[in-house]
């Protein structure tokens, strides 16, 4: 059974359907991405399977439905979102934005997992007395996918973890989203930028007007010569 | 005075401090008396209950931050449910202690009923609200005279029943051990011991998982939710638990006074908890409590302005009430000038109000992050 599993999802704010129909599955320890432009629906995808938009259709995470459950519960289930625009607590400092993250967790591999976080994210060990907001950009959002890993996902989804940062900060963030693919973290990503998403993920979506367009292994779509001259620029 | 009992030097000095802070709780009344006068004592009767009021307006302000402006519902719906529960208007005489749970209860359901519909609202549409809220529950009390008289409208109800403990009535002058103890000694410890119990359990609250959620549904609600907070459940449990402060209250102020009308419940006292909460450091204990205790000490020290005018000039040139809102406005103005954050604030609040060094460093680590 896969991970999680996304039949004719559909969502609709107001009168505008952002979302027509989108099928879309995730196995267990792969990286896929999910690329279009703005607009395309690919962020109201994120939040309604986040349980933040009212949607229909039919979401399952091994096999079970998470339509119409609150948005808490669903991150009890073991979906953890990195909202688009980092969504830190700007007045804690990083070790309490960390904490937050193993808010529902109860078992003894917190400190374990704060760690490995630590590790992972050298820059927030050195600031972690530091207030969230005032870090730099590109460190909020490792606190922020720090903080997600922190609640030990089954699915990890990211909301364009590369916007508003600087190119040099963009690499290393997505280096770091690389090495957390590598440790086995399921991870669906969300991305406009194209060609990032696709060196790094094992297949794709690509969204359009609401509706997904192609779908494949990630390579074979950095050959598409649709996808390549919508896309990729080239 | 408690922030120097959280950083203290040694146990010894810890232990000294909280020793010489209780004695000086417990002779208080008697030394406020022999220097002042009898009416300071209930004006340190009145001291303790806004404190208890302002630490329960803390827990929606200051930790859930939702903004507040019908606290004051609560307080009402404590004293009235106390009044009618001991006062010749329905015949009842229960004891204290059965009516203040009673009244907790009643204003812990209504804060729930005011939470429910305002969940969205955040800010200035949920200050309307609960303004709204406040005022709705006054002009009941104003009106439930006919046809059925419930409230006695207007004119509020009186002969309210004293707190009796022991035998001990509350409302007389008693000689206990060979001291003279007022009806305002008496409300003092009754009082105190209230107000040690709230500020325990705010501290406890503040420290508690629960504390913790409330904090994050502060900052970012989509993030709370995100972590696995119910925001909804915790929300309402914020609003439930400051009215439960508000009912206590409430109850203890009927008591005390004797008599209640939908006078003394009106959105001014609302604002007035609300200042406290602002002057003192929202969110912080030892601010609020500060911010309680100078907020009404204040008020009644600056009565002393119409004798000073009649000793200067022969006459009360200006109204010692007037004069008194005025420096109040001016005292309030100038703070937010000058110390926006509160005399006490808390370590995050300070972060807050102090936001441009924070910006300034931001831009210095962006600056870091293109060049690495």
């Amino acid at each position: 059974m896969s991970l999680l599993t996304i039949r004719q999802l559909k969502v609709a704010y107001g009168g505008i359907q952002a979302v027509h129909g989108v099928d879309l599955v995730v196995e267990e320890g792969e990286l896929v991405c999910l690329i279009g432009a703005n607009g395309a629906g690919k962020s109201s995808t994120l939040r309604a399977l986040a349980g933040l938009t009212h949607a229909s259709g039919d979401i399952r995470l091994a096999g079970r439905r998470l339509n119409g459950l609150p948005a808490h519960a669903i991150a009890r289930l073991g979906v953890a979102l990195v909202p688009e625009g980092r969504g830190i607590f700007a007045r804690m400092t990083v070790a309490e934005n960390l904490a937050m993250g193993a808010y529902t967790r109860r078992d003894a591999g917190v400190a374990d997992d704060l760690t490995r976080v630590y590790d992972l994210f050298p820059r927030l060990a050195e600031r972690r007395g530091q207030v969230a907001g005032t870090l730099s950009g590109g460190e909020q959002q490792m606190l922020a996918i720090g903080r997600a890993l922190m609640s030990r996902p089954r699915l990890l989804l990211l909301d364009e973890p590369s916007m508003g940062l600087a190119p040099l900060m963009v690499g290393k963030i997505y280096e770091t989203i690389q090495a957390i693919a590598g440790t086995g973290v399921t991870m669906l990503l969300v991305e406009q930028n194209a060609h990032l998403a696709l060196q790094v993920s094992q297949r794709a979506y690509v969204m359009e007007s609401g509706r997904i367009r192609l779908a494949g292994a990630s390579a074979e779509l950095m050959r598409d010569p649709a996808v390549q001259s919508a896309y990729l620029g080239a | 005075m408690l922030e120097f009992l959280r950083r203290p030097r040694t146990r010894a000095q810890a232990r000294a401090a909280i020793i010489l802070l209780a004695v000086l709780l417990a002779v208080l009344p008697f030394l406020v008396e022999a220097g002042l006068s009898r009416s300071w004592v209930r004006v340190l009767d009145f001291a303790l209950l806004y404190v208890i009021l302002a630490l329960g307006l803390n827990i929606v302000v200051g930790y859930a931050g939702l903004l507040d402006l019908g606290f004051v519902a609560f307080y009402a719906l404590g004293a009235y449910l106390y009044a009618w529960l001991a006062s010749p208007h329905f015949g009842l005489h229960l004891p204290f202690w059965a009516i203040l749970p009673l009244g907790a209860t009643l204003a812990g359901v209504f804060g729930v009923l005011l939470g429910a519909p305002t969940l969205r609202l955040r800010g200035d549409y949920l200050a309307i609200v609960t303004l709204g809220f406040g005022e709705i529950i006054r002009i009941f009390m104003n009106n439930l005279n006919a046809p059925v008289n419930i409230t006695n409208g207007p004119q509020g109800i009186n002969l309210i029943d004293p707190v009796t403990i022991a035998g001990i009535s509350f409302g007389k002058t008693q000689q206990l051990f060979g001291i003279t103890f007022s009806s305002a000694h008496f409300y003092y410890y009754l009082f105190l011991a209230f107000t040690l119990v709230t500020v325990f359990i705010a501290y406890r609250l503040q420290d508690s998982r629960i504390g913790r959620a409330w904090a994050a549904i502060r900052e970012d609600e989509v993030a709370a939710a995100a972590m696995g907070i119910n925001t909804r459940n915790i929300k309402l449990l914020a609003f439930a638990m400051g009215a439960v402060f508000g009912g206590v209250a409430g109850g203890l102020f009927a008591a005390f006074q004797g008599f209640i009308s939908p006078e003394s419940f009106t959105l001014w006292e609302s604002i007035l908890i609300l200042c406290m909460i602002v002057l003192g450091g929202m969110g912080h204990i030892p601010g609020v409590i500060l911010g309680a205790v100078l907020l009404t000490v204040l008020p009644e020290a600056l009565r002393y302005l119409g004798d000073w005018q009649r000793a200067a000039v022969g006459e009360v040139v200006v109204d010692p009430g007037d004069l008194r809102m005025l420096l109040f406005g001016v005292a309030l103005v100038l703070m937010m000038i000058y110390r926006p954050e509160g005399l006490i604030p808390s370590r995050q609040r300070k972060r807050e109000f102090h936001a441009e060094d924070g910006v300034a460093a931001q831009e210095q680590a962006s600056l870091y992050d293109s060049r690495a």
